[in-house]
């Protein structure tokens, strides 16, 4: 529960951030809410020898709309998240998980770009991006670039983002109507399972549906049977029950909180959910 | 509410208390609060394995890094002092306070390392390397006491710790011998209906919000030793110390400042705190170590873990016959110092609230590769009244009775009391079926299921469950732990001014004896509470004293403090006759005058007493001057408060979560002091003993022996979010056994609501075909009972 020593150095802008990170010798590591590396540190599972705070970079917080595309700064908390009026406006399902994550505490030291560039298995907001068909923009030494979500989580704590790369932000379509339905850890309250999902509906028909769980794999990931299960249908509950049904995820986690078996029947369970809440807004 | 309290102005007032504004904005003083001048700081290297041999260790990096002062391996400190003692009278292996030769379990200290910062310390102990051949991690406690895999103590055959019975529960204890078992075996043979169970009381994490913490600081001029500690009972902390270290108990101080919560984690006198005294007379300075949450988890003792083979014999009326219980206690790796007496408290609660002709207890206490086991909140009453109530609400469902009404059958009656049990515990006092009537009417018992008939009618899962639960309070006469004495200590000084200065051997770590102690005394000296400051927890100022744990404070503390209190007044009536030219005996105490019962305010001041007993010109004949008095309190047996919890449940049917929907207590712990402080601990007793029923339990792993609940990332305690509103009130049955006619509440949440919860979920899976679900009661395992398998 004390970290080893390490140095500490606040980055007063992105360029700044990288630089520090390209001149350090050993591991330096950047840290904002300090919500995902402090506990390893305090394990000494990550032991940085420097820190590179960028949590006072101006301009990498807040979020904003445009013409119906939203976009929310990597600095943005937990808790900043989950009362914002553009988003409990236009996208309340990221608000919705945002509100599910850990407790007060967590929510305002936690950052949306910690949280992805982090990519703990269970945690919640990689399944709400992926659903939502995001775009992750990153600055790097070479200039900036943008990664689908989808593309982004590709395994246990991996993600597509190099050492010296940095979330700048995160940004959407707003979606037509989406919900995010999640078990959470009894003590952690990290997900066991969280289920994404995001539907186009025109007509009583489904005519577009993405969904996307996360918890129950190594990483974010789409449960595309479900889409496709979904898609043309009415939405009624039959059509849910059957949809859900057809999730289905390789790799499934197994711990304390949850076998293999368990985990499969919970990530049936909350599609099922999380599409019904989905179909009713 | 039926609330009564004994007469007084504050006695039975629900005064706030007194040392919340302190504790709440960050003005107590905990050890880690102190810092001392010259200190140093300990931290210990750990065993990251659960069994196995040290082969070498290797201390040199860490004794290179600069600010490091000093490195001690398991070995070298064995040379400065013995093997831990513990309390209870049984043969115990040697246990180190940092481990010589051989690691039991993960988190055992293996070195420490001292050094001027606490962070330098952590480093130096992360760079000692240590090479161990591992042995098999022995886990379950069955296998283990047929010395499977491994044998943990080379003394101990398979494992055992050695045999021991408690006393009336069918096996001799001074010979061991089975007594005669043919009134079992007939009630077994001609009962009607027989309920056998295998039941689990799993292992837990005490969690005191405060880890533990010790500072010594040994004064190399005087030869003497001062210990902070966050200690519950700092005059048996001083006693060990002083045998352990070989110094005279009048060289020892020890001194538990602000204490953040025990839950009787911290009765034990741990390696870390003998560590730190000895070190510190080795080399002269103050030294200091703080558990951190990780250790605590690790390393502070466990409780419960307890298995119970359970049968019961009943008629088809449901009157119980016989109960036997065969114990095995998973005692972990070592004995502390209560260790071993803890199970056997398991085996006391047999009887429970019922009048059983025939009970039989065998307990087996194994060592695994596990944190020892020793006293937390309840300390084996919680286990005896689990097994027990879980078999009273089998029998129920067996003969389709209301649990109500098979409980009722078997109460003990008011004009049995008091009632000595077959297994030879005396009760008290007690009146169950008047506060099991007022639980089922404040429940609305019938309206309750006739609502959960039509829950489930609906497809829901709803369950319904009841406990009644007696236990075991104010731990003492000394009998019943004879190798300490379970008398309590107090003093009452009235100051030149009138102020009063008094002390209680019991010390409070978040209890309130602040308030209660000083509440009982402005009642009975007639002054005002702020006049009066109450002392613990230091034994440089309170001259004897045995400890706050077994809900004993307010019974044991109380009593003797009333006695002091008693003995201050008779000689204040003395200075007060003299002054008033009348008879002492006539002489009562109210509203800070002294003067003829019923007229004391034609009398004289009570401030102008204690001046003039300073100053007594002339001073009355045979009458030493001063007010000055003490008192020993020895109980002449335990108080056994009792209660009834009603609880309803509803499981989630698609993911196995269990809502706790209500909770309706009623408790008894005779009259009440401050119903305040009554409440916040059977809160907090509840929210414990629910924690046990659904969220709670430490896990090591069975191959490798780690601990895998080893954060509050994955041992959950409670939530407030967790609870409905507790309806609670309170029947009141004084106890005969102190002048108060308190009995204890501190435990009796925690007893009486895990029983009640795990009913009700079997309650709600009763058509699943499920009899019973051993805790904690994981999501995952309600829902394959949903699903129709097993758990
Ligand atoms: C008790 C507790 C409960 C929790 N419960 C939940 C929960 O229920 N659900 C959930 O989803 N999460 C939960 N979390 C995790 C929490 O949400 C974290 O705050 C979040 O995952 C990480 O954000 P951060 O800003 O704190 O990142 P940090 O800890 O500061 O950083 C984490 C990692 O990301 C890197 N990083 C941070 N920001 C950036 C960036 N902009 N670009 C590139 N790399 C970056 C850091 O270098 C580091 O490697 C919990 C945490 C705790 C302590």
């Amino acid at each position: 529960m004390i970290p080893s020593a390490f140095d500490y150095q606040r980055a007063g802008s992105i360029a700044e951030a990288i630089a520090l990170k390209q001149g350090a010798e050993g591991d330096a590591r950047f840290i904002a809410g300090g919500h995902s590396l402090i506990p390893l540190m305090k394990l000494r599972l990550a032991e940085p020898s420097l820190l590179i705070d960028i949590s006072g970079i101006p301009g990498l917080s807040g979020v904003s709309e445009d013409g119906g595309r939203v976009s929310i700064g990597a600095l943005t908390t937990h808790a900043e998240l989950e009362s914002d009026s553009v988003l409990l406006a236009s996208a309340p399902v990221v608000a919705e998980a945002a509100g599910e994550i850990g407790d007060q505490q967590v929510r305002n030291r936690g950052t949306i770009g910690g949280s992805l560039a982090h990519a703990d298995p269970a945690s919640d907001l990689p399944a709400v991006v992926v659903a939502l068909d995001a775009s992750i923009h990153i600055a790097g030494a070479g200039g900036e670039r943008t990664v689908a979500a989808g593309d982004f989580f590709s395994g246990l704590f991996e993600v597509d983002l190099a050492e010296d790369e940095l979330i700048t932000s995160v940004s959407f379509d707003a979606p037509s109507q989406a919900a995010y339905a999640k078990l959470r850890h009894p003590a952690s309250h990290f997900a066991i399972v969280g289920v994404a999902a995001s539907l186009t509906v025109e007509g009583g028909v489904c005519t577009g549906a993405r969904v996307a769980v996360t918890g129950a794999s190594t990483h974010a990931q789409r449960l595309g049977a479900v889409e496709e299960a979904l898609t043309g249908s009415s939405l009624d509950d039959d059509a849910i029950a059957a949809a859900s049904a057809a999730a289905d995820v390789d790799d499934v986690n197994a711990d304390l909180a949850g076998s293999e078996e368990y985990r499969q029947a919970m990530t049936r369970v909350f599609t099922g959910r999380a599409i019904a809440a989905a179909a009713a807004r | 509410m039926t609330m009564q309290a004994t007469p007084g102005q504050l006695v039975g007032q629900r005064v706030r208390r007194r040392e919340d504004p302190r504790l709440v904005k960050g003005r107590g003083s905990y050890v880690d609060d102190m810092k001392l001048p010259g200190m140093l700081h300990l931290a210990f290297k750990r065993s990251d394995v659960a069994h196995g041999i040290i082969r070498s260790i290797d201390t040199s990096a860490a004794e290179a890094m600069p600010g490091v002062e000093l490195v001690l391996t398991g070995a070298q400190l064995a040379e400065i002092i013995p093997p831990m003692p513990v309390a209870t009278p049984f043969p115990a292996p040697d246990h180190h306070a940092v481990t010589p030769d051989r690691v039991r379990y993960v988190g055992e200290p293996i070195a420490v390392v001292v050094a001027t910062d606490r962070f330098l310390a952590a480093d130096a102990a992360d760079v000692i390397e240590v090479d161990i051949e591992e042995l098999p991690a022995v886990i379950d406690p069955e296998r283990a006491a047929n010395g499977d895999p491994a044998v943990i103590h080379e003394a101990f055959e398979n494992n055992l710790a050695v045999p021991f019975a408690p006393a009336g529960t069918g096996v001799n204890p001074e010979t061991l011998e089975v007594e005669d078992e043919s009134a079992l075996n007939e009630a077994f043979e001609n009962a009607d209906v027989v309920v056998s169970q295998r039941m689990f009381s799993q292992r837990l994490v005490p969690n005191a919000m405060e880890p533990r913490g010790v500072i010594a600081r040994f004064e190399p001029g005087n030869d003497e030793l001062t210990v902070w500690s966050t200690t519950q009972n700092p005059h048996i902390a001083r006693t060990l110390l002083a045998a352990i270290l070989g110094m005279g108990q009048h060289q020892v101080r020890v001194i538990a400042p602000d204490v953040g919560g025990g839950f009787g984690s911290k009765i034990n006198v741990y390696g870390e705190d003998f560590a730190a005294a000895a070190i510190s007379r080795d080399i002269g300075r103050p030294v200091k170590w703080i558990e951190d949450r990780s250790e605590a988890f690790m390393t502070t003792i466990h409780g419960r873990d307890v298995i119970g083979y359970i049968d019961l014999a009943a008629t088809g009326e449901g009157k119980v016959t016989a109960v036997k219980m065969r114990l095995i206690a998973d005692i972990g790796a070592y004995e502390m110092v209560l260790t071993a007496a803890i199970p056997t408290l398991v085996a006391f609660m047999i009887s429970g609230v019922y009048d059983i002709p025939v009970v039989r207890a065998e307990l087996t206490e194994v060592f695994t590769n596990k944190m020892p086991t020793d006293a937390y909140r309840g300390a084996g009453r919680p286990e005896g009244i689990y097994f027990l109530e879980r078999a009273m609400d089998m029998l129920a469902s067996e003969l389709g009775m209301d649990p109500a009404d098979v409980r009722r059958v078997n109460f003990i009656q008011p004009d049995q009391f008091p009632y000595t049990t077959a297994g030879g515990m005396v009760y008290d006092s007690g009146e169950y079926e008047r506060l099991l009537d007022q639980a089922l009417e404040n429940a609305g018992w019938e309206q309750m299921k006739a609502d959960r008939d039509a829950a489930r009618a609906e497809g829901r899962i709803v369950g319904l469950g009841m406990s009644f639960y007696t236990e075991i309070c104010g731990f003492g006469p000394s009998a019943a732990m004879p190798t300490v004495g379970l008398w309590e200590h107090a003093s009452v000084s009235v100051e030149r001014d009138g102020k009063v200065r008094a002390s209680s051997g019991a010390s409070s770590h978040g209890q309130g004896h602040e308030t209660t102690f000083a509440q009982m005394l402005a009642d009975d000296l007639g002054i005002p509470m702020d006049d009066i400051s109450i002392i613990h927890g230091d034994t440089g100022q309170v001259r004897e004293g045995t400890g706050t744990f077994g809900s004993r404070s307010q019974v044991v503390g109380g009593t003797a403090l009333l006695m002091a209190s008693g003995k201050v007044k008779d000689k204040m009536r003395v200075f007060a006759a003299q002054m008033l030219e009348t008879q002492p005996g006539d002489l009562s105490f109210s509203d800070g005058m002294i003067g003829p019962t019923g007229q004391e305010d034609t009398g004289v001041a009570f401030a102008e007493v204690a001046g003039f007993a300073y100053i007594p010109i002339p001073l009355p004949p045979d009458t030493e001057p001063g007010l000055s008095e003490e008192a020993f309190w020895e109980p002449e047996g335990f108080t056994w408060p009792f209660g009834c919890y009603i609880t309803q449940v509803e499981i989630d049917r698609d993911t196995g979560e269990l809502e706790l929907q209500r909770f309706v207590g009623v408790d008894d712990c005779g009259n009440v002091i401050n119903p305040l402080i009554v409440a916040g601990q059977i809160h907090g007793g509840i929210a414990q003993g629910v924690g046990q029923a659904l969220t709670e339990e430490a896990v090591y792993d069975e191959g490798s022996g780690q601990l895998l609940t080893a954060s509050f990332m994955d041992y959950q305690i409670p939530r407030a979010r967790d609870f409905p509103r507790f309806e609670l009130d309170h029947t009141v049955t004084p106890s005969p056994l102190n002048p108060m006619g308190v009995k204890g509440i501190g435990e009796a949440g925690t007893i009486g609501s895990t029983p009640s919860i795990v009913n009700a979920a079997v309650d709600a899976l009763s058509g699943h075909g499920v009899e019973h679900i051993d805790m904690m009661l994981r999501p995952e395992k309600l829902w394959r009972l949903i699903q129709g398998g097993d758990a």
